[in-house]
């Protein structure tokens, strides 16, 4: 028997539950309670494309340190699904801790010698207490928080105030809440040695202001905030829950007070063709629109990402992104739609991106998106992911300017065209290459145009002459280096020693690239970082491949996406920026990195720098 | 060449409507379509409607999908905005358009080729959706622009100008428009402009889904014998069920009417259709007799026309959403943003 893992606040519990059977709010019970201990706890949902009886397990890294990435490996398993028992066991780091139901007698050869086991006899207890089907199955999941927080020296207090929060003005089911987590607790209390689980957790400070909140519901929000007053979307995991929040959103704030009526629209589109055709539409009309989607619906919004493109009609995609390629892996999470939605089009197309790295950032990008959307009448797409989207992070809280108005871009008014103002719907006035759009219905006689796919000059008028579309087609480059300015601006962090290595990384990778950082610097290893956060690229990405000898790309797809991006924008010796790929449907972990990382740096350490190339 | 506008100049005395425009001030450029195309008459009646309306020409919204049909926008009101979106999704477009401004008049212009074949699911969307919006499909059996392969609505047996005869069964679109939950269904020939614009005129007065099915001749590859949508097929087997007045709100009714002939329809708004009957008694508020006749006709080889199912109070989108009076496209940051103390209360919610 290994020695058993001791560590204060620095643990992964990971709960295997069956979906459908009310875990989920137990288990996130369990984190908000670390949470409310001021210790940083960053929760996953590992779930199946399943509504009931499939496995589904939730993970929580307590990080006093506030590592909110992925950390690997499992210190307490808490083991509610007799059917992954065995792989559930298995994966239980030497040393750790199995809790279990002990109701029924289990053979020895179902445990393991190398761990602990904490048996509580979850069912009996509940059986005793409870005779209705549904509470039993509700309430079962309290008594293991209960039972839990004694184990591991959670503040029952804090728990207790959780209830009193999410019951307000419930009484009885804060009561019937309490004591189901007492049943927990008292028995625990009177059959396990209070030393047998040497996992614990204590009071600390560094939790702050931070809230805990999904990147779907934060996306959302910042589309209201953002001023969307059309979403029209399409049922997608992961994203599905994003457009529901918007609604939720929109009931509680976009309600005019005398009336009641609705300052937004939301529909649920038949198909994703029809979605960000109404979202094209809409914005064409001059509202401001979105739709939330993850890769297989991008797919299919193709053709009206092209005519937006070109026709130069603003539109915001929310992508959630999940594993691909075709249906792929809807529940499991990657950065794999950077060349689709980048590219997205037949004909010479590129689309701006933003990375949001979390939810806070979901918000700020969802509300920025609708801004740059008009400002340079183009899609754009908010690139997230599932870790992202449907997984509680902990974050920076939501900041809002008071004085911030939304910017319309340039829209000539029934005045501007009354006073005499040329208008030319795709003529460059001020040297930016985004020209002047009018709204449906401004003005009886001036303004109207003809908006289409095809191409055309200045004036929007139908032409398939050489030069006039050369034309065209130079002045929408132009535009995006526009784009490369306004664009959410790259992050640099640097080393604390000058050194060779860089690294490059985006969205969803920066809690555990932070945390490989770390490592890797403790190990002596000093890489510099810049965290993208949109694309195209701004002038200072290029500049800091330039600075170092080797910089490494960290995504999480298998074809090196964003390295194929920086090849295609710059001018570079495509031996200088190393590909590091995570790409198994799981959030990317610090470990990976820094040991991936650490040992392409040996590599180039004994041998020169050509021959490590060639 | 659909750039090409024509001359400015208008005679003196042409007649102005009460908005103050003339006929001419609602046409478009110069049509590129072929001689003699019968989708050159559906506009040359939409503009005929729009003048006798006194709709403020840029107070229309034009949106259109691929083909033929779809380039005719650009030939009828020219001082409005057009949208020719891609093939099939302009109702996905459309819908768009009107969720962001509820106050502008949605012409939706269409082939048989862009509704029934590849935007056959839209179309049907957007009908049970009820959007308020005039949607036109100028069917002519034919995809024209690539130059005669059948559409999915050319006639089982119909013989192509190449011989060959169309084996598929056809869509009938004011049936499934009906079955989709439009609340205004008629169908017409481009060569009646009688029974057309007034038509036109009550669809796009009708606060809901209204479709107009326009069969249109192609001279090019559909106009000869053997097909089912040439001008003389469509004269010799046009059953007009009605011939359509309408008369808008403002106007007073001292028109005097044989009850025994005429069926009066008042829609939500006030407007009258009063519809003078030809044959037999039939009541297009009842969609049940609605798709009764339709059917019959069909089986009796007969183009049945007019105007053929009516909701007289039809509920639209924004309706169904609740949304606010004003156009969405008009509120600013005040409507739309709930502000900093909004987000501190959401902040401390979240911890």
């Amino acid at each position: 028997m290994p020695q058993a893992i001791a560590a204060v606040n620095d643990f992964v519990v990971k709960f295997a539950n069956v979906n459908g059977s009310g875990s989920a709010s137990a288990n996130e019970l369990f984190a908000r309670s670390i949470l409310r201990m001021g210790v940083p706890v960053s929760p996953r949902n590992i779930f199946p494309s399943n509504i009931q009886g499939l496995p589904t397990w939730y993970e929580v890294r307590v990080t006093e340190k506030g590592y909110l990435g992925r950390r690997g490996g499992v210190d307490m398993m808490v083991a509610m699904n007799p059917q992954t028992w065995a792989e559930d066991v298995k994966e239980i780091t030497p040393g750790g801790y199995l809790f279990y139901d002990s109701t029924k007698p289990m053979p020895s050869s179902m445990f393991r010698e190398d761990i602990n086991v904490i048996g509580v006899p979850l069912t009996a207890i509940t059986n005793a207490t409870y005779s209705d089907a549904r509470q039993r199955q509700l309430f079962k999941n309290i008594i293991y928080v209960g039972a839990l927080s004694v184990l591991l020296d959670i503040d029952e207090k804090e728990i207790q105030r959780l209830f009193g929060e999410q019951f307000k003005g419930k009484e009885k089911l804060i009561d019937s809440n309490v004591k189901a987590m007492n049943l927990g607790r008292d028995w625990v209390k009177q059959h396990v040695d209070p030393d047998l689980v040497k996992l614990k957790v204590r009071h600390a400070d560094n939790v702050g202001d931070r809230i805990f909140v999904e990147g779907n519901s934060a996306a959302a929000l910042g589309a209201v905030y953002g001023g969307a007053t059309v979403c029209a979307w399409y049922p997608i995991t992961p994203s599905s829950s994003l457009a529901e929040a918007f609604q939720s959103h929109c009931k509680k704030f976009r309600h005019d007070k005398e009336t009641g009526k609705a300052k937004y629209a939301i529909v649920q589109a038949e198909d994703e063709l029809a979605s960000i055709g109404m979202v094209i539409g809409a914005a064409w009309n001059g509202a401001r629109s979105f739709t939330a989607t993850s890769g297989p619906g991008i797919s299919l919004m193709t053709e009206f990402i092209g005519l937006a493109y070109f026709a130069e009609v603003p539109a915001v995609l929310v992508n959630v992104q999940r594993g691909g390629p075709s249906t792929g892996m809807p529940t499991r999470t990657q950065q794999s739609d950077l060349l689709g939605c980048a590219y997205a089009s037949n004909g010479d197309t590129k689309h701006v991106l933003l990375f949001p790295e979390d939810p806070r950032e979901c918000f700020e990008f969802t509300a920025d998106a609708l801004d740059l959307a008009d400002r340079l009448q183009t899609p754009v797409f908010v690139m997230t992911d599932l870790d992202i989207g449907m997984n509680h992070r902990l974050c920076k809280p939501f900041a809002w300017d008071e004085n911030r108005v939304l910017d319309r871009g340039k829209v000539m008014t029934a005045e501007d065209l009354e006073a005499g103002k040329t208008f030319g719907r795709y003529l460059d006035v001020d040297g930016d290459g985004i020209p002047f759009r009018t709204y449906p219905g401004t003005h009886p006689t001036k303004g109207s145009y003809f908006t289409r796919g095809t191409t055309k000059d200045e004036f929007a008028r139908y032409s398939e002459e050489g030069p006039v579309y050369v034309r065209n087609m130079e002045r929408l480059q132009k535009k995006w280096e526009t784009a490369k300015k306004i664009a959410p601006q790259p992050l640099r962090y640097s080393s604390p020693k000058p050194t060779r290595f860089g690294v490059i990384y985006f969205g969803s990778t920066s809690p555990a690239m932070d945390e490989a950082l770390d490592h890797l610097e403790a190990e002596g290893h000093h890489v510099n970082a810049l965290r993208v956060r949109s694309f195209p690229f701004a002038q200072s990405v290029e500049d800091f491949i330039h600075e170092h000898d080797r910089v490494f790309i960290v995504e999480q797809n298998r074809d090196a996406q964003l390295r194929t991006m920086l090849l295609s924008e710059y001018t570079l010796d495509a031996r200088k920026i190393v590909p590091v790929l995570h790409y198994d449907g799981t959030p990317i972990t610090a470990r990976f990195i820094a040991t991936d990382i650490a040992t392409k740096l040996g590599q180039f350490k004994v041998v020169s720098f050509d021959k490590a190339a060639s | 060449m659909t750039y090409i506008a024509k001359p400015r100049l208008h005679h003196p005395s042409l007649v102005k409507n009460k908005a103050g425009f003339t006929r001419r001030d609602y046409e478009g450029a110069v049509s590129t379509l072929c001689a003699g195309c019968g989708h050159d008459s559906i506009s040359a009646a939409i503009i005929q409607a729009c003048y006798e309306l006194d709709i403020l020409p840029h107070q229309v919204a034009k949106l259109s999908g691929i083909g033929c049909s779809s380039k005719a926008p650009t030939y009828f009101v020219g001082a409005s905005h057009g949208f020719n979106t891609v093939h099939g999704r302009m109702p996905s477009v459309m819908t768009g358009a009107n969720l962001a401004n509820r106050d502008l008049i949605y012409m939706g212009v269409s082939g048989d080729g862009d509704s029934a074949s590849i935007g056959l699911g839209q179309f049907a969307h957007v009908m049970r959706r009820g959007v308020n919006m005039t949607y036109i499909v100028m069917n002519n059996g034919v995809y024209g622009l690539t130059k005669g392969q059948f559409s999915a609505t050319a006639d089982k047996g119909s013989i192509s100008k190449k011989g060959v005869a169309n084996s598929d069964s056809s869509i009938d679109m004011v049936s499934l428009a009906i079955l989709m939950g439009a609340t205004f269904v008629g169908r017409s020939f481009s060569g009646d402009k009688h029974q057309l614009v007034p038509l036109i005129k009550a669809a796009m007065d009708h606060k809901g889904a209204a479709f107009l099915d326009v069969i249109s001749p192609c001279v090019a590859f559909n106009n000869h014998a053997g097909s089912t949508k040439s001008y003389d097929y469509v004269r010799e087997h046009n059953e007009a069920l009605n011939r359509i007045d309408f008369i808008e709100t403002r106007e007073e009714i001292t028109t005097s009417y044989d009850p025994g002939t005429t069926k009066i329809v008042q829609q939500h708004d006030g407007s009258i259709l009063r519809l003078r009957k030809l044959g037999e008694d039939y009541d297009p508020s009842d969609k049940v007799s609605a798709m009764k006749r339709i059917q019959e006709g069909m089986h009796a080889g007969e183009v049945v026309t007019g105007l053929l199912y009516v909701d007289p109070t039809p509920s639209d989108l924004h309706a169904n959403l609740n949304t606010v009076d004003a156009p969405l496209n008009t509120l600013n940051a005040p409507d739309l943003c709930p502000g900093t103390s909004a987000l501190d209360k959401i902040n401390a919610s979240l911890r």
